[in-house]
């Protein structure tokens, strides 16, 4: 079946089909999903809700741990996660956990539940700079522990990566509008348009402030520079999902990565009508970063994919590889070629704050300004959404802390 | 595929094989009994005729069913009562029925209001060409209580009804139970010394299956309320076989035809090792449709043949004498359970039911997530094997308990 950019790629549960998913879990004594969880999602209780039918306590269960639990659900590597550990696969395969959380996420929106009460803002006021996952789930925490919390972002929209970076067939602007709203709803102060790059401004109205800016820049590598037929994927991706999809693809694409990134910008462009795309990455089959889901969804998409090659040069279009281990020469032209070698932070604006490479060097989130705190991509970890929502989370309380209150 | 002679003779008549449609929605009308004939069933029991006189007027809806979790029909309810067509429409389906299967078995069901109707009505369907008559005397929802269960809970009563359908009718014939009653056996008894051939049982249980937690209603809603009405399908396997047992125990040598919730060949033969000579379905058709009788067929041939058995009749009543009551049995033992570490998942779920429905007997090992059983607490219950959804628990070790002497044990 022919699908779209703007259709949700991977169906939902109908109500039957989510019981009978829930079905399949063996409801562990101590399940190993419980434990896999970088947020602190608690699936075996979710689930076990979802099997007796408990479907609001389910809803409970994700959002008052996760701010993000319906995006969380479409977007988190759960075979990675959650899933690895599951008993069932002793039996057959491991239970769907994303599916059900986002059936259960789904639920909850389309009754309209408002399970979040709403902050009493009676501690003071927090400003969080850039509105990612790390960002909206540190503005839900500080909000519930009580904190007046104004977010500034830098875009027209709010959302980050979540906004501009993921494609609209695995996570739709209508889930992003929706989470956000719920966070809006809590008392959040959002501001939008606003780059912040004098941290000692803030500091004089805020008690604390915490940067989750992100990785939101795409590297690129000496040999591309200045070459006009090269674009950094995470560009084409936010310009894709700012037009809605309505933009000029070319016949044939090269794109150089093997992550997520690069599996998204090859299916989204395949989806919206480019005949050729071929992924190169340096990783080999094995050792493949994107997760299993968007390599397949690439695959089934008919985007070429071939492993194990590392680019050696550029002669305008043409870009010749060579393998990784093997004596061997790939030579590719393409219209358009595309890096997906990663994405970097910038935080040259922050001087006074000690960083690394752009890694802001934290202890317990704070940085070495004791009224400055630091989360998400921009900190050592994990680049994932559910990362995000957990140093979001584990930064409030952190900033909670600073402030005098106990945890 | 594997067609063994599955024929079985039952009050007399020779069924092809023991499968017949219950008196019920499922054999309406002439189209309805035919498809099922060709579609293999060796019976049919013609939906309940009914005294011209006595008018049928139905609801809507009619049906609703229980659900566990994604089994659309655990069980199912009706409060539909007998044939709606007319005394000359059913007479006239008995006719053409048996002239176009003459080799297949037409039973026709019949209920009355009264001693003549009775009469009538089995001097009818004799004439029209019915091998036999089922009496129904258990439908629970019935708008007149002068008939269905009403009548089937009152012993008197039967006798009189049996007696007035033997003195229409020489044909072969069976009482139909309800199984709303605590004991089934003086109701069978005096339907049998009314003249009775035989009994089927179990007709539906009354039963409320859902309310709607909104409207405050039962299910299914007619026009904002809702009835007590029958209940069948296989969550009533068990009660039909409980019944069936004690009528076999009751009264000696009765020939019975079992009804209650068959599905697969495998819930067809527990009713024949339980007495059953034939067998008959309609929960299973309303879901599924007449062709379930393929794999019913098919499936009970491949347990006759790896049974060593070459015909149905060497089955009936097999398990009729191990079943006892609960003081005469061997107390003597406990046997552990033995958890298969290979096939394990380490689920924990023995553990938990152990703990909270059991006596505590199982440790867990966190770090091998596998089961450990305590025999100092273990009291040989098997709730672990019951839950366990890989059956890797098995029978185990069998200690005797003090004072009790090494014998062999059958498990």
């Amino acid at each position: 079946m022919k699908k779209s950019y703007l259709e949700e790629y991977e169906c939902g549960f109908t109500p039957l089909t989510v019981i009978h998913e829930a079905s399949r879990c063996l409801l562990c004594h101590d399940a190993p999903c419980s434990k896999a969880c970088p947020a602190g999602t608690d699936p075996a209780k979710f689930i076990r809700s979802v099997r007796f039918r408990n479907f609001k306590g389910a809803a409970e269960t994700i959002r008052e741990n996760n701010v993000l639990g319906s995006i969380c659900a479409r977007v988190c590597p759960t075979e990675k996660l959650c899933q690895l550990g599951c008993s069932r696969s002793g039996i057959d395969r491991p239970i769907e956990i994303g599916r059900i959380q986002r059936y259960v996420t789904d639920f909850e929106s389309s009754i309209g539940m408002e399970i979040l009460e709403k902050g009493m803002k009676n501690l003071g006021k927090v400003a969080i700079v850039g509105s990612g996952p790390a960002g909206l789930q540190a503005a839900a925490t500080l909000t519930k522990l009580g904190y007046d919390v104004t977010v500034f972002e830098k875009n027209e929209k709010l959302g980050g990566y979540l906004r501009y970076g993921i494609p609209e067939y695995r996570l739709p602007s209508e889930i992003v509008d929706l989470e956000i709203k719920r966070i809006q709803d809590l008392g959040v102060t959002f501001i939008t348009n606003k780059e912040i790059t004098n941290l000692e401004e803030l500091k004089k109205d805020y008690k604390a402030i915490l940067l989750a800016v992100g990785a939101s820049y795409g590297r690129t590598l000496p040999l591309f520079a200045n070459n006009e037929n090269v674009e950094l994927a995470v560009d084409v991706l936010a310009k894709i999902k700012d037009n809605q999809g309505k933009v000029e693809v070319p016949d044939n694409v090269l794109i150089i990565g093997g992550g997520d990134v690069a599996m998204d910008v090859g299916t989204s462009l395949k989806l919206l009508g480019c005949k050729d795309v071929t992924v190169v990455a340096r990783e080999q089959t094995f050792e493949f970063p994107a997760s299993k889901k968007e390599y397949k969804d690439a695959h089934d998409n008919d985007v070429s994919i071939i492993d194990g090659y590392t680019p050696e040069s550029i002669n305008g279009n043409e870009v010749t590889f060579k393998h990784v281990k093997l004596d061997a020469i790939l030579r590719v032209k393409a219209d358009k070629i595309i890096l997906a070698i990663g994405q970097m932070s910038k935080l040259e604006m922050f001087d006074k704050i000690t960083s690394n490479r752009g890694i802001v060097d934290v202890k317990n989130y704070q940085t070495s300004d004791e009224k400055i705190f630091a989360a998400g991509d921009i900190i050592n970890g994990d680049k994932l959404v559910v990362a995000a929502v957990k140093y979001g989370k584990e930064a409030a309380y952190a900033i909670h802390e600073y402030l005098g209150g106990k945890r | 595929m594997k067609h063994k002679d599955l024929s079985i003779t039952f009050l007399g008549v020779k069924f092809e094989n023991p499968f017949c449609l219950s008196s019920s929605p499922v054999g309406n009308c002439y189209e309805m009994c035919a498809k099922a004939y060709d579609a293999g069933w060796g019976g049919v029991v013609f939906k309940t005729i009914g005294p011209k006189h006595f008018e049928i007027n139905e609801v809507s809806p009619r049906f609703d069913a229980l659900t566990k979790e994604d089994t659309p029909f655990v069980g199912f309810k009706n409060m539909e009562q007998i044939a709606e067509h007319s005394l000359e429409e059913n007479l006239r389906d008995l006719k053409r029925l048996k002239e176009e299967y003459p080799n297949k078995v037409l039973i026709a069901s019949i209920m009355g209001t009264n001693e003549e109707d009775w009469v009538e009505l089995a001097r009818l369907v004799e004439e029209a060409g019915a091998d036999m008559i089922e009496m129904n005397l258990s439908c629970p929802q019935m708008t007149s209580h002068e008939m269905g269960s009403d009548v089937g809970t009152n012993a008197e009563l039967c006798k009189k009804y049996c007696m007035a359908v033997k003195r229409g009718s020489k044909l072969p014939m069976m009482a139909k139970m309800t199984p709303n009653v605590t004991d089934m056996v003086p109701i069978a008894k005096a339907c049998l010394e009314g003249g009775a051939d035989g009994i089927a049982a179990i007709n539906t249980i009354k039963s409320i299956c859902n309310v709607d937690l909104d409207k405050k209603i039962g299910l299914p809603i007619v026009n904002g309320k809702s009835s007590i009405s029958g209940y069948s399908g296989k969550a009533v396997k068990p009660v039909a076989l409980r019944f069936i047992q004690q009528l076999r125990t009751g009264i000696k040598g009765v020939e019975i035809s079992g009804i209650g919730g068959i599905e697969t060949w495998e819930d067809a033969a527990e009713f024949i090792l339980l007495g059953s000579k034939t067998l008959q379905v309609t929960t299973a058709i309303m879901q599924y449709g007449y062709r379930i009788v393929e794999d019913l067929c098919n499936g009970l041939s491949h347990y006759l043949e790896d049974q060593g058995l070459n015909s149905l009749e060497e089955l009936v009543g097999l398990a009729n004498d191990n079943i006892i009551p609960c003081e005469e049995l061997d107390r003597s033992y406990i046997v552990y359970p033995k958890v298969d570490n290979e096939k394990c998942v380490g689920c924990g779920r023995c553990y938990i039911s152990c703990f909270d429905g059991g006596h505590q007997a199982i440790s867990w090992i966190d770090d091998k997530r596998r089961p450990e059983i305590n025999k100092d607490k273990c009291v040989g219950c098997h709730l672990c094997a019951t839950v366990c959804p890989v059956r890797c628990i098995k029978k185990g070790e069998i200690v005797f308990k003090k004072g009790s002497k090494t014998h062999k044990i059958d498990l």
